[in-house]
């Protein structure tokens, strides 16, 4: 296998063609488009369905329509688009259709603008439309990782018939990089026997999420949480680096994970024992492995760019085993190596003369004096 | 003498009668949950037909949308889906475009399609997505108790405009299917009425023009029906008819907007 420079957003959606991606509906957003664009190009040359949608609205519910239909069917978006789309996200959680929507996150909240960000952790993990549901979300730190784990993402969407949300951000859908990319899946021809085609030959098939009697919709929420609780035990995903011997956690993931790798590296080479937790999985977030390496560390560095969604899981993990101290970022802004190797070094000076971290939003302080 | 019904004659077998009609395949043999009076429950009986009719049944998905007909999955013998409020023509779309040689069709009423469907139906349109849209406008929304539409004529009671429906507050009356009819995506584009048989007869045929259209490829079709809501209107059954002959009729002329010409013999 040979490895080509691709760009990230371009990446992500050669991926979604070679893991047989039967329909694309999509609407322009930077830093997004050039997946649309890609995709406006490259699936007419395989036969395969692209259509740019009048709104963020319409395109999921295009999804909705395609993935009721039984093929391969995915969006992209970034922040306020994904906002738009949340109320097709509901509905298609309800029914239990398969989708992908890769979301690759810009600054907000409203407009805010087109730099990375990582402010739509709450809003895919937690809040990606009204009821008790959550998608699986893939939160990719290189193009190589974003174009592996895309590959993937029909499989698992078609296995739990769920929603599976690829979290990138612009900086990830913005550069190029070495990938090699995975071999071309033929589409599927065979359809779930859920999928509606037609009734020929058979009795007519319903796809909904409305159900009037409160117990019949409890019993179908029971159902979905079985179904969530089997995703959570089986498909949490994680890489830890440099952790065998930490003393000092940092926890970040997608872009901001990948700079940490060079904040540690930094901070080894002066000295202190620093390590890594990157999830893979935001939902399911990968809680037993971050457990288990909470009994081992001084403390806990979370890194993001937002004002601190991650950190609240990191928080209910931790349950004040060790002292979490958090370094974010918000408005496009990259926290750098140094800021992050900088944070290490205080927490590490700080516990040695028995003082603590002393205030947990020094790092927000130090972030606006910057 | 017995004052007892004679049983000898009763057990004799019975005269056999004829089939002379029967519920059309394409719709379920169940109780809907339409009012009395509401002209759903024929409208649904008019597009049943014609999917038998045209013989379609077998490849025909429709997509429900949120309103009164929320439940015509449940009518319909056919493959069904429930959409978003308003997101029909999408959904529809995402069907229509994984399977093309599927007929697709969406059912809506005034509420879905002209308010918070209104880019939705638009797109499609302009699109010329070939599927057929079966628009019934009774000028209120029916499920949730009767509040103005965008369909409502002027000066309408309705529990959200209970001094009437004000243009100066609330707007004119939108005329979907003439802003249509511009699109040269659209195939057929016209208004029917339930106000009397013979214009219900009327209405289906402009409803297997409409299947025809998509059957052909030529085009977004949409047939926007005027219905009666005796109900939230707080009308008698019959008094409802009269309503839309005498109050929507004038401001929703029935007529043919566009027809593309491969359609007109058929």
């Amino acid at each position: 296998m040979t490895r080509e420079l691709w760009k990230g957003n371009e990446a992500l959606a050669e991926a979604a063609v070679r893991a047989g991606v039967d329909a694309f509906f999509g609407y322009p957003i930077t830093p997004q488009t050039e997946l649309l664009e890609y995709m406006a190009r490259r699936m007419p040359e395989l036969g395969r369905t692209f259509l740019q949608a009048e709104s963020e609205i319409g395109a999921i519910n295009m999804v909705y329509g395609a993935a009721c239909a039984g093929v391969r069917a995915m969006t992209s978006s970034s922040s306020p688009g994904i906002s738009l789309m949340q109320e097709g996200l509901s509905y298609i959680a309800g029914s239990e259709v398969p989708c992908v929507l890769v979301d690759i996150m810009r600054g907000g909240p409203g407009l805010g603008n087109i730099q990375p960000g990582q402010g739509d952790y709450f809003q895919v993990t937690r809040s990606a439309g009204h009821g008790d549901f959550h998608p699986i979300v893939l939160a990719p730190s290189t193009v190589q990782e974003a174009v592996d784990l895309t590959y993937l993402s029909f499989d698992l969407a078609f296995r739990y018939r769920t929603i599976v949300i690829i979290a990138g951000d612009g900086a990830l859908g913005q550069m190029m990089e070495p990938v090699e990319m995975p071999p071309m899946r033929e589409p599927t021809v065979d359809r779930p026997d859920w999928a509606l085609s037609g009734t020929a030959g058979r009795a007519p098939r319903i796809i909904t999420s409305l159900y009037l009697d409160a117990e019949e919709l409890e019993r179908t929420n029971l159902r979905l949480q079985e179904k969530l609780h089997a995703i959570h035990t089986t498909e949490q995903n994680w890489e830890s680096y440099q952790t065998e011997d930490a003393e000092w956690l940092v926890v970040a993931f997608g872009t901001v994970g990948r700079i940490a790798k060079s904040a540690v590296r930094a901070a080894r080479g002066a000295g202190i024992r620093a390590g890594l937790f990157r999830p893979i999985s935001l939902w399911p977030y990968p809680e037993a492995a971050l457990d288990e390496l909470i009994e081992r560390v001084q403390g806990v560095l979370v890194v993001e760019m937002n004002a601190g969604q991650m950190l609240e899981d990191v928080r209910a993990i931790v349950q004040g085993r060790v002292p979490v101290r958090f370094l974010g970022r918000m408005g496009g802004v990259i926290p750098l190596p140094d800021e992050i190797s900088a944070e290490l070094a205080h927490m590490a000076r700080m516990h040695q003369r028995g003082n603590g971290f002393g205030s947990q939003h020094r790092a927000a302080e130090r972030s606006k004096i910057l | 003498m017995s004052l007892t019904p004679d049983l000898d004659v009763i057990a004799l077998p019975g005269p056999t009668f004829d089939v002379v009609y029967e519920g059309p395949d394409a719709l379920k043999d169940v109780p809907t949950h339409y009012c009395p009076g509401c002209t759903h429950g024929i409208i649904h009986r008019m597009v049943a037909e014609t999917i038998d009719e045209l013989g379609i049944r077998g490849r025909t998905i429709g997509v429900a949308p949120v309103g009164c007909a929320v439940f015509a999955y449940k009518y319909f013998n056919l493959d069904g889906c429930e959409a978003a409020h308003g997101r029909a023509p999408a959904m529809a779309t995402g069907i229509k475009r994984s399977l093309p040689d599927r007929i697709v069709f969406t059912y809506q009423g005034d509420g879905d399609l002209a308010s918070i469907g209104g880019n939705e139906i638009l797109h499609a349109a302009l699109r010329g997505e070939r599927i057929t849209v079966i628009f019934v406008n009774n000028a209120i929304y029916g499920m949730t108790g009767g509040q103005l539409a965008p369909t409502s004529p002027e000066g309408m009671v309705t529990s959200s405009s209970p001094l009437g429906r004000d243009p100066m507050l609330a707007g004119y009356p939108i005329h979907m299917t003439e802003m249509l009819a511009t699109m040269p995506g659209v195939a057929l584009a016209v208004r029917r009425s339930m106000h009397s048989v013979a214009e219900m007869r009327k209405t289906k045929k402009a409803i297997r023009q409409a299947f025809q259209a998509q059957i052909d490829g030529l085009g977004l079709a949409i047939v926007e029906i005027l219905s009666s809501c005796p109900t939230n209107w707080h009308l008698e059954p019959t008094a409802a008819l009269d309503y839309i002959r005498e109050r929507m009729v004038p401001e929703y002329p029935v007529g043919d907007f566009k027809i593309a010409a491969q359609l007109t013999n058929k």
